[in-house]
């Protein structure tokens, strides 16, 4: 693990702000692992706030909702920030269809919810993890073996994001009662709140209510799923299993709120924090976005633009995916847009590896990259597996602190693809 | 906004670090031993470093312009082999041997492997078994200290493996370099001021290092005199190569293990090596063979050393 420069001081006193309603919304029908939702509209029907538009037959799925009031122009396919190009619905907003906030209607019986309600209204919303992975929440809600501890990730290690902070800071109660409902789900004996200590505010926050806090170091990749059940219980994940295995659930503090959306306000997943960040931001923010708002948009509220941005990233810098047009919309797993100039673009000559070792020291999977690297540019996928190619958590810690700027990751996930095959 | 963006896989940030500034700041750190060199032996160890570096520039530049790949010299990984080899000469050798090793080390050492990170043992090791193997009466000349004439004179190191014992040497002129040696070993207190340096910066660890020179003092003072636990083992650490060796050397990067267990493994490997040969080869010094002999175990030492994987 490494300690990077946060940069979050970019936003992270900048209170949630919302984007105002765009004009029209692209939502792709795959937000989610699992099998991609069908379109339930055509062009020109009248959808309104919540509706839902996508569904599928499938186990691993999640459906997808309006995230304003308005008509259907058409189904397109239209630039997706994580699968490059992929279905979207595309709705103009327009009020004569609907209401654009939606119009909370509490529920009153919670305490009369069972579990099964409460899984069942999860589904119904569409929440997925929101840290990055986008798994449907209702699979995590329905363990094959009894679950005894949640975690709850407030790590944000990723540089710059700072969604997950203000989200901890200004919806602490909410998060709280989003915790309720997952221990009163799974029957969870003990709830661990992790926090990095580089957010100290946040970690006050939490320290009124009665739940263990877990102060992690500030280091990278610690919000990893498998790093984090580390750090927080000192045990590992076997390989080849899942936290379910040890008794564990994660579940990120964005996700966690979205569940206290569904079950207290009936509100579906409509729209999440977004970090709009970077040096060449004039405004960089912390915006609640609807779910579909092309990225331009969001560049557009927090500029102007010192520069021309070079790269354009969904997500963190060590993670993220560097984005080819900015008519891609935010989707359910986007927790930042992070602009980056020339300069801190510019790529990085690549020059022959000198055996450092930093990669191998500082890998939190414990393998050898610079190996598989070898291994990887001859196509020798056998050696490149047997040096724990598909062991990789493709977290860039590697190629961060290579001095030989080797693509570390991009081997290894080449090698990882080969090995399917 | 146009949409010619740049689009790569990420990690979009990187550590603020190249090989270059590597190898520039390993060279910065044996200036001060180099330093020292000069003012033990006279100017004529300036020659020889001087000699020994442009050789090695000159022939990576050659042989890298004639094979039409990448001009790397800058990368100061060769002006690196050519300090360290000088470092291993004496200061009174004529001006074409440190010439002739330079080109040896880059050559045979590095450059037929494929360059910089591709090479199995260490070039500027390489270069020097080469210049010994070739001409041992002018390796073997030393000047005398501090008197900057040529004066065959016998290391300490000869006497010790002879069995005498140090009379007319100090452990203090031993630290400060006050012997007849090569240029860049002597002076004690300069390498571990450039060896602090790189272990504060972490551009080493002390896995190598101390491995390498806690084997060497335990095993000189159970083995290294008559009779059992008797060894001089402080005059066996502050003479000959073995500080310059274990922490210049034997951690060079290419042909040193991966891993912090691997690195302990060869560390011991090196000083095994080291007190067998000082104490029972024919040659009074042992470092530069340990090392060289541990470099060809590297390959080994990395498949037995691997990191345990996550979760297993």
């Amino acid at each position: 693990m490494v300690r990077l420069e946060d940069n979050k001081f970019y936003t992270e006193a900048k209170p949630l702000e919302a984007l105002p309603l765009p004009a029209k919304v692209y939502i792709p029908l795959s937000q989610h692992l699992g099998k991609p939702c069908l379109s339930l509209v055509k062009a020109g029907d009248s959808v309104s706030l919540g509706q839902k538009i996508g569904s599928v037959e499938a186990h691993v799925y999640s459906p997808v909702h309006a995230s304003v009031s308005g008509r259907v122009k058409a189904i397109v396919d239209w630039p997706h920030p994580v699968l490059g190009r992929a279905k979207a619905v595309v709705i103009e907003a327009d009020d004569s269809c609907g209401p654009q906030k939606m119009d909370y209607l509490p529920r009153e019986d919670i305490g009369e919810l069972t579990a099964e309600n409460i899984k069942n209204i999860i589904f119904d919303s569409g929440i997925v993890g929101m840290g990055g992975a986008s798994f449907p929440a209702h699979i995590k809600l329905n363990p094959p073996k009894q679950v005894e501890v949640l975690i709850i990730n407030g790590a944000e290690c990723e540089p710059y994001l700072t969604a997950d902070y203000r989200l901890m800071l200004e919806k602490t109660q909410e998060i709280i009662k989003g915790i309720e409902l997952v221990v009163k789900c799974l029957g969870i004996k003990k709830v661990f709140i992790a926090i990095e200590d580089n957010k100290p505010e946040a970690i006050k926050a939490f320290r009124c209510f009665n739940y263990n806090i877990c102060v992690l170091s500030s280091a990278y990749p610690q919000g990893g799923e498998k790093q984090l059940i580390k750090s927080v219980l000192n045990k590992e994940v076997p390989r080849g299993k899942l936290p379910f295995d040890l008794g564990v659930v994660v579940h990120n503090v964005a996700t966690v709120f979205a569940i206290y959306q569904s079950v207290y306000l009936n509100k579906p997943l409509f729209e999440r924090v977004v970090t709009v960040t970077g040096s060449i931001l004039e405004k960089p923010k912390n915006l609640l976005v609807r779910i579909g708002t092309p990225i331009k948009e969001l560049i557009a509220f927090c500029s102007p633009l010192k520069e021309e941005p070079a790269k354009i990233i969904n997500g963190g810098p060590m993670m993220g995916i560097a984005q080819y047009s900015t008519d891609a919309p935010v989707i359910k797993s986007t927790n930042g847009i992070l602009l980056l100039s020339k300069k801190e673009a510019a790529p990085l000559p690549e020059e022959y590896c000198i055996r450092c070792g930093a990669c191998v020291r500082e890998c939190p999977a414990g393998l050898l990259p610079c190996m598989i690297n070898l291994a990887s540019e001859r196509s020798i996928w056998q050696e490149a597996i047997s040096y724990g190619a598909l062991d990789c958590i493709e977290c860039g810690v590697c190629s961060y602190v290579c001095p030989a700027n080797r693509r570390l990751v991009q081997s290894i996930k080449r090698a990882k693809l080969e090995a399917v095959r | 906004m146009r949409d010619n963006l740049l689009v790569s896989t990420s990690p979009h940030l990187h550590k603020k670090e190249s090989v270059k500034m590597i190898m520039w700041l390993v060279t910065l750190s044996l200036v001060p031993s180099g330093l020292a060199g000069i003012f033990i032996f006279g100017l004529g160890a300036l020659w020889v470093m001087a000699l020994a570096v442009a050789a090695a520039v000159i022939t990576e530049f050659a042989l890298q312009a004639v094979t039409r790949r990448k001009i790397t010299v800058l990368d100061g990984s060769a002006v690196l082999t050519g300090l360290l080899l000088a470092y291993n000469l004496p200061a009174d050798v004529p001006f074409w041997l440190p010439v002739v090793g330079a080109v040896f080390s880059i050559a045979i050492g590095k450059q037929v492997f494929g360059g910089l990170g591709q090479n199995i043992f260490n070039p500027a090791l390489v270069g020097r078994v080469f210049l010994m193997a070739s001409w041992p009466k002018y390796m073997t000349t030393f000047v005398k200290p501090m008197s900057y004439d040529a004066v065959t004179s016998a290391t300490p190191l000869a006497a010790l493996t002879e069995g005498k014992a140090l009379e007319n040497i100090s452990y203090l002129d031993l630290f400060l370099g006050n012997r007849p040696g090569c240029i860049g070993e002597v002076c004690i207190l300069a390498l571990l001021i450039g060896a602090a340096f790189l272990l504060l910066r972490k551009y080493i660890s002390w896995h190598i290092p101390f491995s390498y020179i806690f084997t060497t003092g335990l095993l000189s003072y159970v083995f290294g005199a008559k009779t059992l636990f008797a060894g001089d083992w402080i005059s066996h650490i502050l003479s000959g190569g073995l500080v310059l060796g274990a922490f210049f050397m034997a951690t060079d990067y290419v042909t040193s293990p991966l891993t912090y267990k691997g690195q302990l493994v060869f560390g011991i490997g090196c000083g095994l090596i080291t007190v067998v040969i000082r104490l029972w080869g024919g040659y009074p010094e042992g470092v530069s063979y340990a090392i060289l002999i541990m470099n060809a175990a590297t390959p080994m030492i990395d498949r037995y050393t691997r990191p345990r994987i996550y979760g297993s």
